[in-house]
């Protein structure tokens, strides 16, 4: 049944988009280019304008300015439903008169294509729910109702299929079940994907390019591991997990390594892994990059070492234990250990050094709010 | 426990009583359709079936009943129409002077009656219009408008606008979209809509009286003979139209009731 839907996914590309609404900008002069077959992911907070940029693209909004090429062609001025575009809606959009059977074949039968009923009940039996072709909608459960809804807009064969937070509604262990099956369906029909959402663990899972939204722009574009292992903005670093980050003013930088002071202790970067080498920077470092010792390390140009401090937190969390450390003039830091049976065991109040390898840290091109800086 | 067993006897005695009072004058109604009466039908004379069948007997009787039928009909075909589409607009749309036409729109829900038919018959008077059967209709129609409106307003309000994103997303025209998905999901709301206006329509007598010259209405009818003494046929045209309200709200239910059932059975 996979020959049924194969590559027919089209390049999308916006250019100079921005999307004006009475008192606010939503979306604001963005230029985005996804290849064709690829799952991209536009993440960001509620209000960052990712849902708006996808209805856009949708035809349900028109842009204020700018162009949207799919496969070469501006779409900008199409209706909704001239566009080779559909959508799963945030909360599926079902239609509650029509079986599930009618539901899928909706999009068949308004272009007048040959067997809608015989290609609907291929589709749903991609995604194993052809027992319940006569069901209507609300009997469903939300993950059933997700499928179809995915079906319903799979069966088209568009050249872009739009996702709006479709797993949004679901629990944990369904979402996680989706995430999976979702992507298998991607490799399997080979169309492209543009997935909308606030979860960064989903985005990050399933897609082969995150773009991070943040009020109306593109923070930051790339690989998940990409963006996770080398933020480029302070948001971009909080936004997908946490981090230990320091501010303080530049004292040497040369091709291979940027220091910064801050408190007194010199934390060092490499200078490749830097936006910004002069002035006021921030260096941060993931809480699992970090390690914490009981003895004092030997100081080693490839390590930044503070403390010591205190233990004040310990969170167990399955696989990973979570430390608050707090370093006297220094502040709290974090750090992750793995659960592997062989960290050092250490209680609440013990006395520790924190340490990291410099080629860890990353600087950013903007300071992070709410952290202190060391003038 | 004695406050107990008195509110289990004593609540259903009375709902009992009040359904009883509220029943007599329909029975009453009816059960003189069946008198054998001469002039007057207040004294019982005996029972017949003559007045059941051939109830246009009396002449004014069935041409009352059909100018009311008529009148019912146009007028709720046409507030239905108009309000639900005032309706959509209101809900969907945001357009200058839309709070103001809101307002407007419950005005005639809170005008008395007769304030109503006076200005209408004032109205049609300053155009120089003869009164008569247009100007019942176009009468009925402002006044059930506004019940259409606020009935279909609240199905509106509930119709999630992704249903309909979503046909237009799935190739559907603003036209198809529509028909297909709006107006099927709207219909049980436009439906009670047009029945309440069918029904305030129909056995409206005070607008009417204002509005309607020398034609007779149902209502009115029966409210000219009353002083003369109401013919049976009056009351067999009475208990018709009650026993085919009744009829049509059981059949409502059963099919709801059957529908629910087969949902459940799945």
């Amino acid at each position: 049944m996979a020959t049924e839907f194969i590559a027919r996914g089209q390049d999308l590309e916006l250019k100079g988009i921005r999307k004006e609404f009475p008192g606010f900008v939503a979306v604001d002069n963005l230029d985005l280019k996804i290849p064709a077959g690829e799952f991209f992911a536009l993440l960001g907070p509620s209000g960052c304008g990712k849902t708006t940029t996808l209805r856009m693209i949708a035809g349900l909004e028109s842009p204020s300015k700018g162009e949207i090429l799919l496969g070469g062609k501006d779409i900008a001025g199409m209706k909704p439903h001239e566009r080779p575009v559909n959508t799963v809606f945030q909360n599926y959009a079902l239609f509650p008169h029509m079986n599930v059977l009618e539901n899928v074949a909706f999009g068949i039968r308004q272009r007048k294509l040959t067997e809608p009923l015989p290609k609907a009940e291929k589709a749903l039996a991609m995604v194993e729910l052809e027992h319940l072709a006569q069901r209507r909608p609300q009997q469903l459960s939300g993950g059933q109702q997700q499928r179809v809804a995915l079906a319903r807009a799979l069966v088209n064969r568009p050249s872009l299929l739009l996702l709006d937070e479709p797993l949004g509604a679901l629990d944990l262990k369904l979402r996680r079940q989706m995430q999976i099956e979702l992507k298998a369906i991607q490799m399997e029909v080979g169309l492209t994907f543009l997935h909308v959402t606030h979860d960064q663990e989903e985005a990050m899972d399933m897609a082969d390019t995150v773009a991070v939204m943040n009020q109306g722009h593109i923070e930051q574009l790339g690989a998940p591991e990409v963006l996770y292992d080398r933020p480029k903005t302070a948001f971009v670093a909080k936004f997908l997990g946490q981090s230990n980050m320091f501010i303080g003013k530049v004292t040497e930088t040369n091709s291979e390594t940027t220091s910064i002071e801050y408190k007194g202790k010199k934390i060092t970067g490499l200078t490749k892994r830097s936006e910004k080498v002069t002035g006021v920077i921030a260096i941060g470092v993931r809480p699992e990059k970090t390690n914490f010792h009981e003895t004092e390390p030997v100081s080693d140009p490839g390590l930044n070492i503070l403390g010591p401090g205190e233990i004040t937190d310990i969170r167990f969390t399955g696989v990973s234990n979570q430390y608050q450390i707090d370093i006297p003039a220094i502040g709290v830091m974090t750090v992750f250990a793995q659960n592997v049976g062989r960290s050092p065991v250490v209680e609440l109040g013990a006395q520790v050094y924190v340490s990291w390898k410099i080629e860890h840290s990353f600087g950013l091109s903007d300071l992070p709010s709410g952290v202190e800086e060391d003038k | 426990m004695t406050r107990f067993s008195l509110g289990k006897y004593l609540l259903p005695t009375y709902v009992f009583l009040t359904f009883l009072f509220l029943m007599v004058p329909i029975g009453y109604t009816f059960v003189y359709s069946f008198n054998d009466s001469i002039k007057s039908n207040i004294i019982w004379r005996g029972f017949t079936l003559d007045n059941w069948l051939n109830v246009c007997d009396q002449a004014d009787v069935c041409g009352a009943f059909g100018n009311s039928l008529l009148v019912a009909v146009t007028a709720t075909t046409v507030s239905t129409v108009l309000g639900t589409m005032i309706a959509i607009a209101l809900v969907r749309y945001r357009f200058k002077f839309r709070s103001a036409t809101n307002l407007l729109l419950f005005l005639p829900l809170a005008t008395p009656e007769v304030v109503m038919g006076a200005g209408l018959a004032a109205q049609f008077l300053d155009f120089g219009w003869t009164k008569g059967l247009t100007t019942v209709i176009i009468a009925h129609v402002m006044f059930t408008l506004s019940f259409v409106v606020v009935t279909v307003k609240a199905r509106v309000a509930t119709l999630d606008p992704a249903l309909e994103e979503a046909g237009r997303d799935l190739y559907a025209s603003p036209m198809q979209v529509f028909w297909k998905i709006t107006f099927p999901l709207l219909l049980p709301g436009i439906l009670s809509a047009a029945m309440l206006a069918f029904a305030l329509s129909f056995d409206d007598f005070i607008i009417t009286q204002f509005n309607s010259g020398s034609v007779d209405t149902f209502p009115k009818f029966v409210y000219t003979a009353a002083a003369r003494g109401i013919p049976p046929e009056a009351n067999v045209v009475g208990s018709f139209v009650f026993i085919v309200a009744i009829a049509i709200v059981i059949a409502v239910q059963v099919r709801s009731a059957m529908k629910k059932r087969k949902l459940l059975s799945k």
